[in-house]
């Protein structure tokens, strides 16, 4: 109730003030603009403007092979690539009715749960440095480094990682890259509960956020809300359970909610969200220890890329790569939707595909896109510092806003 | 809860509007099926609040373009029924010289900025919509690019032919 802009018959200063923010403001992550009226403190009304990196994904998209489109998903959310990028395969792989080995799945639970939680780290250290505690969000944020190293181990980058082939991995884990996500279970545990300790009852940040920016469910669902936002609310929506990929039927997990949808809600799931991804990597590190060692991927050679030795010494490698390569090989005629559960919300590949090697039309269903879209109409009435919050704890990323 | 099946909602479609539904289709087990403009939101009214499952969540909105067809664009929404775990995908094919469509707006508040994009790529011009403006591409772009006739690079570039690279 104590959201409303207060007006007042004989205020000298009636006048309101028009506020660029953005598209480079140092409060907002990323490249958003957001052109505001102000009366005081108070926000009377917003109006967004997107698509400052605008790449024509989807346009590119209609014009590259399957394989190519990975590193283009890669840079919606940029944040957490490697959902993005299991996404992709398993969008074509559905396509091409490709069944993997459950090693692989448990190996991309891994990658996609580790990546939740680098995902989850920037968002809630961003909403504690944005309130004013810069302490958690140093103490925090080198669990997002180990993270990166492990993606570098397996992949050989960091942030945007191209990880994974059409049919598994383009190279099996190795020894230290197991070794480090055992180290990384033993620590980030720690570090989360004193991340945790240091901000779930502490008096100043429970004032900034608490009761800030809530969100009913009924409007969640009709903006299209999904993920950790749509959570809060309370609806116990999440794509691992409703619609299980990879084998995320075979695990243990929880999803977490909330009850108000306010920013202290937001925070509260995300930070329970890091606790179960902790689970369900512990899990699939059992899982994979049962597993028949060293495959790494489906048997597919028309879709998955041989090997480099293999194509320069075995010739049936090498008539696949070719024909891999110049788009010999064609994919049915069919359209298929695959969602995965992103950092942010429900990411959707909607595929359709003529016959040919390239898409026909790829459209991406992107949570960031979908979700930014009430943050105008739910600023009116804030104060401007916690509108500022408020956009820190919809982890909007402007890769995939804009796509 | 009792499974809800395809055919339970074909049935329950065909019922409701005869005719006017068409096409259904279930490729990867999504239930497809097109129907027509006129008709287009007391379809979606009543997958929404009527039809065995309610489909409560609006997915997504875009559209594809098929030139060469009769009525060459295809607005695309993809339905969600969370609690019956049911997806559900409807097509309205449309003149690709008149492309106008209703606006679901009304329905779903979310498909505010989802029709702004597909206005913005395709140029369909959604009936009712409140503030249908580009939303990604600048305002002097001129073209709505996701239509086939507009080529990704400049055509007149030799050194990047297509052919060259298998595609």
């Amino acid at each position: 109730m104590n959201n409303q802009p207060v007006f007042t018959d004989n205020d000298p200063q009636n006048e309101l003030v028009t506020l660029n923010l953005g598209p480079t403001h140092p409060a907002t992550h990323g490249v958003f603009q957001n052109v505001i009226q102000l009366d005081g403190e108070r926000i009377v009304s917003g109006v967004s403007t997107i698509g400052y990196i605008h790449r024509a994904f989807e346009k590119i998209a209609e014009h590259r092979p399957f394989y190519q489109i990975t590193p283009l998903t890669d840079r919606l959310n940029y944040c957490s690539s490697p959902i993005n990028n299991m996404g992709w395969h398993m969008t074509v792989e559905k396509l091409l009715n490709i069944q993997t080995p459950k090693r692989v799945d448990y190996l991309r639970v891994i990658v996609m749960e580790l990546s939740r939680i680098a995902d989850h780290i920037i968002c809630n250290t961003i909403i504690a440095q944005d309130t004013g505690a810069t302490t958690t969000f140093l103490y925090l944020f080198q669990f997002r480094e180990h993270i990166y190293e492990i993606f570098e181990e397996v992949c050989g980058a960091r942030l945007t990682t191209n990880i994974g082939r059409i049919g598994g991995f383009e190279r099996d884990f190795n020894e230290i890259a197991f070794s480090k996500i055992r180290k990384f279970l033993k620590e980030f545990p720690v570090a989360l509960k004193e991340f945790e300790s240091l901000l779930n009852r502490n008096r100043i940040f429970i004032d900034r956020t608490a009761k800030v920016a809530e969100v009913s469910r009924e409007n969640a669902l009709s903006y299209g809300w999904t993920g950790p936002l749509l959570r809060s609310t309370g609806v116990d929506y999440d794509v691992r359970v409703s619609d299980p990929y990879s084998s995320y039927e075979d695990f243990d997990f929880e999803v977490p909610v909330g009850t108000s949808g306010d920013i202290y809600d937001r925070y509260l799931v995300r930070n329970e969200e890091m606790w179960q991804s902790v689970r369900l990597v512990e899990q699939a590190m059992e899982k994979i220890a049962g597993e028949p060692k060293g495959i790494f991927h489906a048997d597919v050679p028309e879709f998955y890329l041989p090997a480099k030795e293999e194509v320069y010494n075995n010739m049936e490698a090498l008539i696949y790569h070719f024909k891999i390569v110049m788009g010999e090989i064609d994919a049915p005629k069919a359209e298929v939707y695959h969602a995965v559960e992103g950092g942010n919300g429900e990411l959707g590949f909607y595929l359709i595909n003529d016959g040919g090697r390239t898409p026909y039309r790829l459209h991406f269903r992107r949570p960031s896109f979908i979700n930014y879209q009430m943050f105008a109409p739910m600023s009116e009435g804030m104060l401007l510092s916690d509108a500022i919050i408020n956009m820190s704890s919809m982890n909007i990323i402007a890769g995939e806003l804009d796509a | 809860m009792a499974e809800i099946t395809n055919q339970e909602l074909i049935n329950a479609l065909s019922a409701k509007f005869g005719g006017k539904v068409s096409g259904f289709d279930e490729p990867y087990g999504l239930l497809t099926l097109e129907t027509t403009k006129d008709v287009i939101i007391n379809v979606l009214t009543f997958l929404k609040e009527e039809a065995p499952a309610k489909f409560n969540f609006l997915t997504d909105i875009t559209a594809v373009h098929y030139p060469g067809r009769k009525h060459a664009i295809a607005v695309v929404y993809h339905l969600h029924a969370m609690v019956q775990r049911k997806r559900i995908r409807v097509k309205v094919f449309i003149d690709e010289h008149h492309p106008e469509i209703p606006t679901a707006t009304g329905l779903w508040l979310g498909a505010n900025w989802m029709e702004r994009e597909t206005y913005d790529f395709f140029g369909i011009r959604f009936e009712g919509h409140p503030d249908l403006r580009r939303i990604l591409n600048m305002d002097e772009l001129g073209v709505h690019p996701m239509l086939k006739q507009y080529p990704l690079e400049d055509p007149n570039r030799v050194d990047k032919k297509d052919e060259y690279f298998g595609r």
